[in-house]
């Protein structure tokens, strides 16, 4: 039997057992042997390999400083000569997306070593690193614990031993973007004929060449005078009245709600909170003005720098919120907005 | 959401911490604000400093709205 190749895997502060999201700033650390769900990698690896160390690093600390988390958790994970590096799955955390994306780019860069991660289309962390990494499809959430470990534990095999990689609907990753050459069995003439006619019948085809979609929305005009403005305020940092009297979901958001603010001079921690679930909310519930600034506007307002504040302020959660639901609050928001005559906007997120 | 209200013709800043997500999802005009719990605050500091420090986030926030861009830009 061959040596048993050597992993390290990478967790958040979550499912590396240190806490929840008031550990999310822990520093990044290490442990030996598998935690968590490296105990069922480990279990469907069998003989071929061990995971010798667990890294762990909150989610706050990684997003917030990408590049000094990654030159931190390198060494870390170099010092273990590993052959192969995993990460998550993250599922549909955004922050611990971007981390284990991130830090997969990074391990392949600079070890030269396979690295394996796995989420949800959703996130984040797909848009920004699936052209560099690989990234198994997985569920929404831990439900999908078990699929996920099967099936990046499979690519990661396959990737150690140096094989040749099948397109991601055969290996279960998400698109790199990257054409392989192949030859085909009939000409293009043919392929291209049988996938019209299928068309034409209105069935099912596969093209062969996708057309990327460029979303970018073009800026638009700035204002020339602010004191001339209508400012609306909107915040996915789940800054409600107390009590969240429409129970905005603190996670997966299916509606956003706007508030009356025309005689608030700023939040206070007794009429306000935040329902996010997503982040600690104490220091945000200490002083809602911490997320969504209305003291400050107010301020600007009175001292004539901004024409005046939209009296009414919008509120959502931004955590796991669908991508087709956070567009359709915004295109009821702006239809709204214009309808009053607002100028500009500003989003605080969290 | 920022990409769409803008998509809307509605002038729109995003103050936010993980700015490469903001990117990604295309907004406009980006400020990066201070952390993930507080974006718009710092509770290691005294009150009176922590406001100056919203306010100059709030501040660069409308100069973003004042400034003309052709591109994505964090301000």
């Amino acid at each position: 039997m061959a040596q048993k190749l050597k992993v390290v895997h990478y967790l958040n502060q979550f499912f590396g057992q240190i806490g929840g999201e008031d550990k999310a700033d822990t520093a990044p650390l290490k442990k030996d042997g598998p935690i968590g769900p490296g105990r069922l990698f480990q279990e469907i690896f069998g003989q071929y390999a061990e995971i010798v160390c667990t890294v762990i690093c909150g989610d706050n600390y990684f997003s917030e400083h990408i590049e000094g988390a990654k030159e931190e958790l390198i060494p870390l994970i170099k010092s273990y000569h590993p052959d192969l590096v995993l990460a998550g799955p993250a599922f549909n955390a955004g922050r611990y997306g971007v981390a284990c994306g991130a830090l997969c780019q990074s391990i392949v860069e600079q070890l030269n070593i396979p690295a394996v991660t796995g989420m949800f289309p959703e996130n984040p962390g797909v848009a920004l690193y699936r052209k560099s990494t690989y990234i198994i499809e997985t569920k929404s959430s831990t439900i999908g614990m078990k699929q996920a470990a099967e099936k990046m534990v499979a690519l990661a095999k396959k990737l150690t031993k140096g094989g040749s990689i099948g397109p991601p609907e055969e290996e279960g990753y998400i698109s790199r973007g990257i054409r392989k050459n192949y030859f085909a069995e009939n000409t293009g003439a043919k392929r291209a004929v049988d996938m019209l006619l299928q068309k034409m019948e209105g069935k099912s085809f596969t093209t062969e060449y996708p057309m990327p979609v460029f979303d970018c929305v073009t800026p638009v005009h700035p204002v020339d005078n602010l004191n001339q403005i209508t400012l609306a305020l909107i915040s996915t940092g789940g800054i409600v009245p107390k009590g969240n009297p429409d129970r905005i979901e603190s996670s997966g958001a299916s509606k956003y709600r706007k508030y009356d603010i025309s005689n608030i001079e700023q939040l206070t921690s007794e009429a306000y909170e935040a329902v996010h679930g997503g982040y600690d909310p104490s220091h945000a519930n200490a002083d809602p003005n911490r997320v969504l600034p209305i003291d400050v506007l107010r301020e600007l307002e009175r001292e004539g720098v901004i024409g005046k504040l939209y009296p009414y302020f919008y509120a959502t959660v931004g955590n796991g919120t669908s991508v087709s639901n956070a567009r359709r609050f915004a295109q009821e928001i702006a239809d709204d907005l214009r309808n009053d005559g607002v100028d500009a906007v500003i989003i605080s997120s969290t | 959401m920022a990409k769409e209200l803008e998509k809307a013709g509605i002038l729109t800043v995003h103050i936010c911490t993980i700015v490469p997500i903001s990117k990604t999802f295309g907004a406009n005009r980006i400020v990066p604000a201070i952390a993930i719990p507080h974006p718009l605050g710092d509770p290691a500091k005294p009150e009176k400093q922590e406001k100056i420090l919203r306010r100059a986030l709030v501040e660069k926030a409308l100069t973003a709205l004042k400034t003309p861009i052709e591109d994505q830009m964090v301000f």
